[in-house]
C-alpha cells in the first residue's frame, strides 16, 4: 500500500468498525473528516517507519472526548494539526510523518485527514490494531515509552502541552483538560524516532485494517467462500451464532458497562455472554471463558455481516460472534497486566484462541 | 377492540395514501368500522383522497364525523423521487467546531445539487456544557440571507451545535432572519425537527425545508377534499412514530411524516386484532414489510435511517422490507414448465388491477399465483389463470412462503411463538401456517389496517436532553424528563388525564464527568 485515497477510505471505514471491536466509537464521522480532507489536499503517502531514518520525528493524532459529543460537535480538522504542531514546537523538531495510536474505531480515520492537511506521510503502524478506552493501553506502555510529553488543543486555539511522570498520569490528566475543552479535543502523545516506532509500534496497521475490510466487504457482496477466506486471513474464529436475549447496560465512572446474552439461534441449549465496557472484552460460552481481552471479541450482522457495536445492539439483534487474534506485538510481558480480564476487573484467566 | 374516545357518537375518518392503494375508513367513538374503502392511488394524490372519500362517507351521517385523520406517503416519495424539493440555504452555527464535515457531504449528489442552494458553517452553538462554542455570528447570518435571495433558495435550514439542550442561538438566528427577508420566508430550525446527532438533525432540517411545499399542497388538498364533502373539522396527519400532529404543524415539519406508514399499518392491525405483541407482515402491491408490536408499540430500529440515501436520526420502526407484493411480477423463463423461475422485485405496483392476467392484463403477477393457489378470491376472474402450469404455481407459492417465513423469524425477540397478523391488500399471499408462528390471524377489516391505525393515533410528546446524574440526581432528573414529555403531549392535543409514558431510554455519556446520561422520553395520549 503506497497511498491512500479517497476510494479506500470505505473499506478502511469497515475494517476500523471490526476492529473496534464493539466500541471506538463509530467511524461515521472520521470517514466524512477523511473523505472531505483527502479530496481537498489530495492523497497520503504511506511509508513504514523503515523506511524513513532512524531519528526522523513520529507524531500521532487522535481523537480524545466523549462519542457522544463528537456526534453534536463534528471535530474541525484543525485541531489536530494544532495539537501535532504544537508539539512539535515545545519538541524544537519538525514531523517527518503522522501516525495513527489506535488502528480501531473513528482514531484510524483522523489521522489520514491530519496527514492530507499538513502534507505529510502517514506510518503504516499503531500502538494497539484494536480499540481500548485508556492511553496507557499500547505496546509503546509495554516497550517502557512514555507517553509523555504530550499536547491537547480544541477548534479554537487552546493548546496545553503535558510532561508527565507515568502513561495512567497521561491518561488523568488528558482527561481532566478536555472536560474544560469541550469534550471533542484532539491529543497527540507517545512523540517518538521512525527508530523506535520500527523497533515497538505494530507494523502495517493500516494495510491489515483495510484489507480486513475488503475481505468483509466481498462477505457482505455475497462472494463465493468469501466468510471462510476472511476468518483464515485474519486468523479468525467463528464461535457463535446467536439472538440478543437480554442486553443490562449500566454506567460507572464513566465507561459503558453491558453484559449480552446471546440465545442459539439453531436452537440448542448453549448461551454465550459477553462482558463490555465501550470495548467487548470476554466472551463466555456457557461460563466458560473462550475469547478474552486483548484478542478481539467482533459481533457481525446474521444477515448483512456489518460489524455490530455496543452503542446500536438491541434486543432480538441476530448476530455472529467472531474471535480475532490481537496483534502479535501484543504478545510480551506485561501484556496480561495492562490489557487482560484482570487489568478491567474480571476474575478470568486469559485464554488463547483456538488454532 | 381499543376504545379511543368517549363519546360513541363521535366519528373519525381514517385516511392512508400508499404507493398502490388509498384507503379509507370511518369509525365510531367505541373505535368499530362503520365503513372501510380502498381505491387505487392516483398520479396525483389528491384525487385518489377525494375518491376514497366520496365512498367512504356513503350512508355516514356526516355531522357526526369530529376529526379526520391522513397518513401520506408524499413527502417520502418526493425526496425519494427527487420531486418538487424547493432549494434551501443552509446555515449551521457550529463553527470553528464542524469545519471537518461540509453540510450535505455524505447526500448523494443528484439530491445535493437539487436541494442545497447555498451553505454557510458560521460561528455559533453550545458545547456539551452549556456554554458558547462561540458568540453568534449575526453578520454571517445577514450575508447568508442576501446570498439565499440570490441563489434562489425558497427556504433556510438552521441548525446549532447542541440544539436540543441549548437553543438560543437558533432562536436568535431566526429572528434576525425574519429582519433580513421577512416573516412570511420559511426557517426549520433543527431543534424542533430532530435530536442529539448534529449531521443527521441537519439533513433532517435541511429535507424538512425542502418539502415545505410539499406539505403546503397536501395538507391543502386534504382540507380542500373535506371541505368539499362538507366537513369543517379538525385535521391531522400522522407521524413516523404513529402519534398525530395537526394539519397546520404538519405545514411546517412535513419531515416528521417521512416513516408514517408502516408504524401506522402495524399499530392497526394490532388495535383490530385486540392483541399487544405480535410480528406483523404487510403486504402491499410492491413490497412487504414485517416489523413486530411490543406492548401495542413498534420496536424501533437502532440504526441511522435513510431516506432517498439522506442519514437521518429518526426513531423508526424497525423493519425488514423485501420485494414481495400482490403486483409482483412473475417471470417463467421456459414458458409453462415452471424451470428459470424469476419473482420480483419488479412489480407493477398500482397497476395490478389492469395489468395482471386475471384481470385480462398481459403481466403475470403473485396476485395471479395466489388466485391460482385459492388463496386469493374476490379478485379478478380465476378462469382467466385456469392454463397456468401447477408446477409453477407450487414453485412461486413455496418462495413465497420461504419469504415470509425468513422474515417473521428475523423479527421475532425469542424462540417463544408468537401469533403473527398479516394485513395489507396482498395479505392473501400470507399461507396459515408459518414455522415459529402460534397462529396467523387476518383482523378484519385487515385490508385497511393502515387507515384505521391513522385514525386511532394518539397526540404525543417527545423529550431527548442530556441530564447530569450527580448534580440533579437521577430519580429527579427522570421525573423532570417525563414532566416535559407530558407537558408537550398535552400541547399537542393529548387529553392531560389520559397521557402516559410510552417509552423511556437512557444512554450514558461514556466519560462525561458528573454522571452525564442522555434521557428520550415520549408520552403519549387520545386527543382531548
Amino acid at each position: 500500500m503506497d497511498e491512500l485515497t479517497a476510494d479506500d477510505i470505505e473499506d478502511l471505514c469497515l475494517g476500523a468498525t471490526l476492529l473496534g471491536t464493539g466500541g471506538g466509537g463509530d467511524p461515521y464521522i472520521a470517514k466524512l473528516v477523511a473523505h472531505q480532507a483527502l479530496e481537498e489536499y489530495g492523497p497520503v503517502p504511506v511509508v513504514n517507519a523503515a523506511d524513513l531514518p532512524p531519528d526522523a520525528l513520529v507524531l500521532t493524532t487522535a481523537i480524545i472526548g466523549a462519542p457522544t459529543v463528537i456526534l453534536e460537535k463534528i471535530p474541525a480538522g484543525t485541531e489536530f494539526r494544532a495539537a501535532v504542531e504544537s508539539l512539535a514546537a515545545y519538541l524544537g523538531q519538525e514531523p517527518a510523518a503522522i501516525m495513527p495510536i489506535e488502528v480501531g474505531g473513528l482514531n484510524t480515520l483522523l489521522p489520514i485527514a491530519t496527514a492530507a492537511e499538513m502534507g505529510l506521510p502517514i506510518v503504516n503502524a499503531d500502538s494497539m490494531r484494536r480499540a481500548f478506552p485508556q492511553i496507557e493501553m499500547t505496546v509503546f506502555t509495554l516497550a517502557g515509552l512514555p507517553a509523555g510529553p504530550m499536547a491537547v488543543a480544541d477548534e479554537k486555539g487552546n493548546q496545553c502541552v503535558f510532561r508527565t511522570t507515568n502513561n495512567q498520569m497521561a491518561e488523568t490528566l488528558a482527561r481532566t483538560a478536555v472536560i474544560q475543552l469541550g469534550l471533542a479535543n484532539s491529543i497527540s502523545c507517545y512523540p517518538m524516532t521512525a527508530g523506535q516506532v520500527t523497533a515497538h509500534a505494530i507494523q502495517d496497521s493500516l494495510a491489515y485494517c483495510v484489507d480486513v475490510g475488503r475481505d468483509l466487504q466481498a462477505v457482505k457482496d455475497g462472494a463465493d467462500g468469501a466468510w471462510e477466506r476472511f476468518l483464515a486471513r485474519s486468523g479468525s474464529v467463528e464461535f457463535f451464532t446467536g439472538k440478543v436475549v437480554d442486553l443490562d447496560r449500566r454506567t460507572t465512572d464513566g465507561f459503558a458497562r453491558s453484559t449480552l446474552i446471546l440465545e442459539d439461534l439453531d436452537g440448542s441449549d448453549q448461551t454465550m455472554r459477553i462482558e463490555v465496557q465501550n470495548e467487548n472484552l470476554i466472551a463466555f460460552l456457557d461460563d466458560e471463558p473462550v475469547i478474552t481481552t486483548p484478542n478481539l471479541i467482533c459481533l457481525l450482522d446474521h444477515e448483512t455481516r456489518d460489524p455490530v457495536t455496543t452503542e446500536y445492539i438491541a434486543y432480538g439483534n441476530r448476530v455472529v460472534v467472531i474471535g480475532m487474534p490481537c496483534a502479535p506485538e501484543w504478545h510480551q510481558d506485561g501484556m496480561l497486566d495492562l490489557v487482560g480480564p484482570k487489568a478491567f476487573g474480571y476474575d478470568v484467566d486469559f485464554v488463547e484462541l483456538p488454532a | 377492540m381499543s376504545t379511543t374516545e368517549d363519546q360513541p357518537g363521535e366519528h373519525r375518518i381514517g385516511i392512508d395514501v400508499g404507493g398502490t392503494n388509498t384507503d379509507a375508513v370511518v369509525i365510531d367513538g367505541g373505535g368499530r368500522v362503520l365503513t372501510a374503502v380502498k381505491v387505487a392511488t392516483t398520479p396525483d394524490p389528491i384525487d385518489g383522497i377525494q375518491g376514497a372519500l366520496a365512498e367512504v362517507l356513503d350512508g355516514i351521517d356526516r355531522t357526526l364525523v369530529t376529526k379526520a385523520m391522513l397518513g401520506t406517503t408524499h413527502p417520502a416519495n418526493a425526496v425519494i423521487q427527487r420531486r418538487d424539493l424547493e432549494k434551501v440555504a443552509v446555515l449551521r452555527l457550529a463553527a470553528p467546531s464542524s469545519l471537518g464535515v461540509r453540510p450535505g457531504a455524505a447526500w448523494p449528489i443528484d439530491i445535493r445539487d437539487l436541494v442545497i442552494g447555498t451553505a454557510a458553517i458560521i460561528e455559533g452553538g453550545h458545547e456539551y456544557d452549556g456554554r458558547e462554542i462561540a458568540p453568534l455570528d449575526v453578520d454571517a447570518i445577514r450575508r447568508l440571507a442576501a446570498d439565499a435571495t440570490a441563489a434562489g433558495c425558497r427556504s433556510i435550514a438552521v441548525s446549532a451545535a447542541f440544539s436540543p439542550a441549548s437553543n438560543q442561538h437558533e432562536l436568535r438566528a431566526q429572528e434576525i432572519l425574519v429582519e433580513e427577508l421577512g416573516a412570511d420566508f420559511p426557517v426549520s430550525l433543527s431543534h424542533q425537527v430532530g435530536s442529539l446527532g448534529l449531521l443527521e438533525r441537519e439533513n433532517a432540517t435541511i429535507l424538512n425545508a425542502a418539502l415545505l411545499q410539499v406539505a403546503s399542497s397536501v395538507v391543502h388538498g386534504f382540507e380542500a377534499a373535506l371541505d368539499s364533502h362538507g366537513l369543517d373539522i379538525e385535521s391531522y396527519l400522522t407521524q413516523n412514530d404513529g402519534t398525530l400532529m395537526t394539519a397546520a404543524e404538519a405545514r411546517r415539519f412535513p419531515v416528521l411524516t417521512l416513516g408514517s406508514g408502516p408504524t401506522n399499518s402495524m399499530r392497526g392491525a394490532c388495535a383490530l386484532a385486540g392483541l399487544d405483541d405480535a410480528v406483523v407482515v404487510d403486504v402491499g402491491g410492491t413490497s412487504c414489510d414485517a416489523g413486530i408490536l411490543v406492548d401495542g408499540f413498534p420496536r424501533e430500529s437502532t440504526a441511522a435511517v435513510e431516506v432517498g440515501g439522506v442519514r437521518t436520526n429518526f426513531r423508526m420502526p424497525d423493519l425488514i422490507s423485501i420485494g414481495l407484493g400482490g403486483g409482483t411480477i412473475v417471470r417463467d423463463g421456459r414458458a409453462g414448465t415452471g424451470d428459470d423461475l424469476s419473482i420480483g422485485p419488479e412489480s407493477v405496483g398500482y397497476a395490478v388491477a389492469t395489468e395482471a392476467r386475471c384481470v385480462g392484463g398481459t403481466t403475470l403477477t403473485l396476485s395471479d399465483i395466489s388466485l391460482a393457489a385459492g388463496r386469493l378470491d374476490g379478485f379478478g376472474d380465476p378462469t382467466l389463470v385456469d392454463a397456468l402450469d401447477r408446477a409453477l404455481v407450487d414453485d412461486a407459492l413455496a418462495w413465497v412462503d420461504e419469504q415470509i417465513t425468513i422474515v417473521s423469524e428475523r423479527m421475532k425477540s425469542s424462540r417463544q411463538p408468537v401469533p403473527l397478523l398479516a394485513v395489507g391488500g396482498g395479505a392473501h399471499l400470507v399461507p396459515d401456517r408459518i414455522q415459529g408462528i402460534s397462529e396467523v390471524q387476518r383482523p378484519e377489516h385487515h385490508s385497511v389496517a393502515n387507515a384505521y391505525g391513522a385514525c386511532i393515533a394518539e397526540a404525543s410528546g417527545t423529550v431527548d436532553r442530556v441530564y447530569s446524574y450527580d448534580e440533579t440526581g437521577r430519580e429527579s432528573s427522570l421525573d423532570d424528563a417525563r414532566e416535559r414529555a407530558t407537558d408537550a403531549a398535552v400541547r399537542a392535543g393529548a387529553d392531560p388525564d389520559r397521557v402516559r409514558i410510552t417509552t423511556l431510554t437512557e444512554v450514558p455519556m461514556t466519560y462525561v464527568p458528573g454522571g452525564g446520561c442522555r434521557v428520550m422520553v415520549k408520552a403519549a395520549g387520545p386527543l382531548a
